[in-house]
């Protein structure tokens, strides 16, 4: 019995990191602002290993992040201030949504645009496509004098 | 066949030499971004003044600690964040050492570290560091902007950052570091 808790302990404990990157102890007491925190955390991205949040990622410095945020909370600040705080040290790189300003146009408006320029580009070649189809090139006087000659020799062929 | 359709044939080449031409536009870009290492972020801080800290001595190795009083002050210098239990700061060590011979002043920052171990890291390897400041919370660190031991700040003669190197300093760094240092004096 006893070596079947502690073989259960182990396991516990091996799966602990699986069952998500906050621990208890670093949760708030008062579960609307550990709420907003946890909303916040999920903002920002962990410098170590860059395409998760803080919320989501066990290293050492997300799990710094995450206090900090949540003493700042506590100590009153809101969610813009806290964010100033961090971009102050990390760079914009800690927002995973990065903020819209000229640096960053390209980033937000260049898809919209590549998709409004392939739109225009298929409505031309579409309209030239179905313009062009119906109006092909007149026969010179030559080519039509060479297609009466087939024909007429055509129309010898086949009548009996 | 009449002018127009030569144009026209011209026009069309053209138009299936688009994709390719696309093709490697992409391509290029790419490429671009593959040589790059996603590790070496770009540090918020460089061009701004070092951050204002104060630090505790490494209990047992000096009474004065690291404070953003003893940056700056008319002489370049390295801040090198490290820490005994990170492999890569070791990896780095002996290339500190010999800067620190030639004359370099390199600050230490010991992060999240033991103080017995941090002072056994040093016997064994050298000691190339003016100061060292412990920084047990890694708070300090990261008011730097610091993700990850070890990095190498070089600050200026006025004490702004001129340069963040992340992870190891090697050989081949020292061909940009060197100059750099000469640069800010």
């Amino acid at each position: 019995m006893r070596r079947l808790a502690m073989l259960l302990l182990a396991l516990f404990l091996v799966a602990g990191p699986a069952l998500g990157a906050l621990s208890p102890d670093e949760e708030l007491a008062d579960p609307a602002l550990e709420a907003r925190a946890r909303a916040l955390s999920k903002e920002l991205r962990c410098l170590v290993c860059q395409n998760q949040s803080i919320d989501d990622s066990d290293a050492d410095l997300a799990r710094d992040l995450r206090l900090i945020v949540r003493e700042r909370l506590l100590a009153g600040e809101d969610e813009s201030q806290i964010k100033a705080y961090l971009t102050e040290r990390y760079g914009d790189f800690v927002l995973l949504t990065p903020p819209v300003r000229p640096a960053t146009w390209a980033l937000w408006f260049g898809p919209l645009l590549l998709l409004a320029g392939g739109g225009a580009l298929c409505v031309v070649f579409l309209r030239r496509r179905r313009t062009g189809l119906v109006e092909p090139e007149p026969l010179g006087p030559d080519e039509q004098a060479r297609l009466r000659a087939l024909l007429a020799e055509r129309g010898k062929e086949t009548s009996p | 066949m009449s002018a127009s359709a030569a144009d026209r044939a011209g026009r069309r080449r053209l138009l299936f030499a688009l994709p390719l031409l696309a093709f490697v536009g992409v391509g290029a870009f790419l490429a671009l971004g593959l040589g790059r290492d996603p590790s070496q972020l770009p540090s918020a801080l460089v061009g701004r003044e070092a951050p204002d800290f104060a630090l505790p001595p490494l209990e047992g190795r000096d009474e004065h600690g690291l404070s953003r009083a003893d940056l700056g002050g008319g002489r370049p210098m390295l801040v090198n964040f490290w820490a005994s239990w990170c492999v890569p700061c070791r990896v780095e060590h002996p290339i500190l050492d010999r800067l620190a011979r030639d004359g370099v002043t390199i600050q230490g920052v010991n992060h999240k570290d033991m103080p017995d171990k941090a002072r056994a890291f040093l016997e064994e390897l050298g000691d190339p560091y003016d100061l060292v400041g412990s920084d047990r919370q890694g708070r300090v660190s990261i008011d730097w902007g610091v993700y990850g031991v070890p990095e190498t700040y070089l600050l200026d003669g006025q004490g702004r950052i001129r340069y963040r190197h992340v992870g190891p300093l090697q050989e081949r760094d020292l061909k940009k570091l060197l100059p750099m240092l000469e640069e800010a004096r």
